[in-house]
């Protein structure tokens, strides 16, 4: 043995075999795919939660599961789709992609970046654990509002709890690693203002993350301590509020929404330019319009509380400074556009995924405009129209960019080219049941249908019946994915270097397909 | 097996200071308590503002000083509860007044204990409108202790109370809400 390793000593060499590669790899390609397994498992357990919450509702009356475990359905549906599903998938493309993309052997902290992955499974396994635990899932919502979450939640609260905590700390590791990755590991030339996009959104998307994941970190903690240690931050009988748990979690979870779509705006503006064949439009002003975003971020957090009793002053000051954040995102759908005005543009799978995204994600923004208006708030708040609003936002939004850029690199990551038909049949699938999936939601919300009750008036089962066939579908196509996925790594037509004729960026241009296991350990020339 | 590990370490091009990722974590360790800071901030920002309907508190010496502005009546009227398990029955003596802005005026509440034993309750004020919370000011009030009730007790509770000169003039109703909450039962 130790002949052979002296002999291997100064030569590239693979990856180790077996079990133990994966949980001791310190390696950014395969923690990249770790981080995207995990997501695709998550999707798949969350969309099954999703699958029980369609069949309860594809006919009005109680018939398939009792209230209960139906809220913990939409609860655990919540929680593993942004923190399992999306939040993940996005660390596994920064892992893959960002060190290709600067030039960098790796990732700054290579053993921080096996521990924040390894922590997730036990994060998960914890969560999804209280499915089986006396008392149920916790039921409160996603956004476990106090005092649903304190005096009224199940004992099962607490592993949801440390759950949390677990998650935080992988997504602050995970965080600080693409910092210091990318502040420190560019290639001589590799200036700020030359990085790829989808870089230059992960550094921004890093500091959200490790500004307002604390906070959540925070909130979780004040509800431990008041369930089980005699505090009152949310408890009125002490001299606290149920009302701050709201504000407190609302200063984390807004800057989270663009946690989960600033990456997405990176993927989106590296896919369009290589199959318009022309250079992005508006870099510049693409960095800039995602730093604003990012910035005003932290300053809307109560449009989700609209109908909490805030006085008229604050409901503008929330109302104006939510709508301005649609000048920033205009701005970037106006460049996606522009890119490919008299571009040569093909459509191939990728493309499709992206069009699809820019399309879709304007529908989600509009809507959530009309959410951000504080008089008609009042109306649709905790309604079908705002499920509507985020899916689209989330689901045809961030999941489109996970599965475009899927498309987009595994050709660069395996050697491989995926099935162009089946990827095309994937697509128009995928978007055809997903908006029968979700349009008819707007109507239902605005009509006034409750979000998150099991039951309904029976004016709406029409709807309701259309949506859940969309939901099936939509579920199966991801069913599909799984399959093309499986194909695709197994073997297929062999990519180019290259890969896409209109390609750019050190990825495609200085590296062989497949990417070697170890990738530039000399440091690429960037002109 | 340390042998592999040696073989191929990657050697970051710049290496990356210790300084600047601890620098880097120190930003999650302070939002971290900047979360906690949250809690003292919204309160001192509702304090001030009176949102969140938490209400004023004067000495009765200054209002003294101020002249009664009869010109118009303010009608305030009265609810009672009682949270979280405590076995009192908690109800204004009086339903309703009708006031002038800048006069004391006294409220009574009764409360009668059910319990066989003692109990110890906690009021907590909350005004509607929120707007007319900050001009809502007590001179004494059985909310700013707690009270002890023997069992079986009932007792008269004094609230005195005057509304600023500077209440919005487009409200001329008012609604002062007490909820008693159990302490006993929070402690444990």
């Amino acid at each position: 043995m130790s002949t052979a390793t002296t002999h291997d000593e100064h030569h590239e060499h693979g990856p180790a075999t077996g079990l133990m590669r994966w949980v001791t790899t310190t390696n950014h390609k395969d923690i990249g795919t770790l981080y995207l397994w995990l997501s695709f498992i998550m999707l798949l357990t969350g969309g099954a939660m999703a699958m029980v919450i369609r069949a309860e509702l594809f006919q009005p009356g109680l018939q398939l599961v009792d209230p209960n475990f139906f809220n913990s359905m939409t609860t655990m549906h919540g929680l593993i789709m942004v923190f399992g599903a999306i939040m993940p998938a996005f660390v596994g493309l920064a892992n893959w992609l960002i060190p290709m993309m600067i030039g960098a052997p790796d990732m700054a902290l290579p053993r921080m970046n096996n521990w924040s992955f390894w922590i997730l499974p036990f994060a998960f396994t914890m969560l999804a654990s209280t499915l089986f635990m006396e008392g149920g899932a916790p039921a409160f919502g996603w956004t476990f509002y106090a005092p649903l979450s304190t005096t009224f939640a199940p004992d099962t609260t607490d592993f949801f709890i440390f759950a949390v905590h677990l998650m935080g700390i992988s997504s602050v590791m995970g965080a600080i690693n693409v910092i210091a990755t990318i502040l420190n590991m560019r290639a001589p030339g590799m200036t700020l203002m030359k990085m790829p996009l989808f870089v230059w959104t992960w550094l921004i998307t890093a500091y959200l993350l490790i500004a307002v994941m604390p906070v959540l970190a925070g909130a979780v903690t004040m509800m431990l301590t008041d369930r089980h240690f005699g505090t009152s931050f949310f408890d009125a009988a002490g001299g606290g509020d149920p009302v701050m748990f709201q504000h407190i979690f609302w200063f984390f979870g807004h800057p989270e929404v663009y946690i989960m779509i600033l990456p997405a705006f990176g993927i989106i503006s590296a896919i369009i330019p290589t199959f318009a064949r022309k250079p992005l439009f508006g870099y510049s002003s693409m960095v800039y319009a995602s730093a604003s975003i990012a910035i005003l971020s932290f300053m809307v957090w109560a449009h989700h509380m609209f109908t909490t009793g805030m006085p008229v002053a604050g409901e503008l000051y929330f109302m104006y400074a939510t709508i301005m954040i649609a000048v920033p995102t205009g701005v970037k759908i106006f460049n996606w556009v522009a890119t490919m005005w008299r571009g040569s543009m093909t459509f191939e799978t990728p493309m499709l995924w992206a069009l699809g995204f820019v399309v879709m994600f304007t529908i989600g923004g509009f809507s959530g405009l009309m959410l951000g208006v504080a008089p008609v708030d009042t109306q649709y708040h905790d309604t079908y129209f705002v499920v509507a609003h985020f899916h689209y936002v989330l689901v045809t939004g961030a999941l489109y960019s996970i599965i475009a850029a899927f498309y987009y690199w595994v050709p660069k990551w395996t050697g491989n080219m995926y099935d162009e038909k089946l990827g095309k049949i994937h697509f128009w699938w995928s978007t055809i049941s997903v908006n029968v999936l979700f349009f008819p939601q707007h109507f239902i919300g605005l009509a006034g249908m409750p979000r998150r009750i099991p039951d309904y008036a029976l004016q709406f089962a029409e709807f309701n019946m259309i949506s859940s066939i969309g939901g099936f579908a939509f579920g199966l196509a991801q069913v599909f994915f799984l399959y093309i996925v499986v194909k695709t790594i197994k073997g297929g037509e062999k990519a180019t270097d290259k890969v896409w004729e209109g390609a750019t960026g050190l990825e495609f241009e200085e590296l062989p397909s497949p990417a070697p296991y170890h990738s530039f350990d000399e440091a690429p020339a960037v002109k | 097996m340390s042998d592999i590990k040696s073989s191929h370490t990657t050697q970051p091009r710049k290496s990356v200071s210790a300084k600047q990722v601890f620098k880097l974590f120190m930003v999650p360790v302070l939002m971290f308590g900047f979360g906690f800071a949250l809690v003292p901030l919204y309160d001192v920002f509702c304090e001030i503002t009176g949102l969140n309907g938490k209400t004023g508190r004067v000495e009765a010496s200054v209002v003294n000083q101020k002249e009664v502005d009869s010109s118009r009546l303010v009608k305030v009227k009265f609810l009672a509860n009682s949270g979280n398990g405590l076995p009192w029955n908690f109800e204004p003596v009086i339903q309703e007044m009708e006031v002038h802005p800048g006069q004391i005026y006294e409220a009574m509440y009764r409360v009668s204990s059910k319990s066989d034993k003692n109990t110890v309750g906690q009021a907590v004020p909350s005004v509607s409108p929120v707007q007319a919370s900050v001009h809502f000011n007590k001179t004494e009030c059985f909310c700013f202790s707690k009270q002890e009730l023997a069992a079986r007790e009932t007792r008269d509770m004094p609230l005195r109370f005057v509304i600023n000169h500077d209440l919005p003039k487009d409200i001329v109703e008012l609604t002062l809400s007490y909820t008693f909450f159990n302490i006993e039962q929070t402690k444990s």
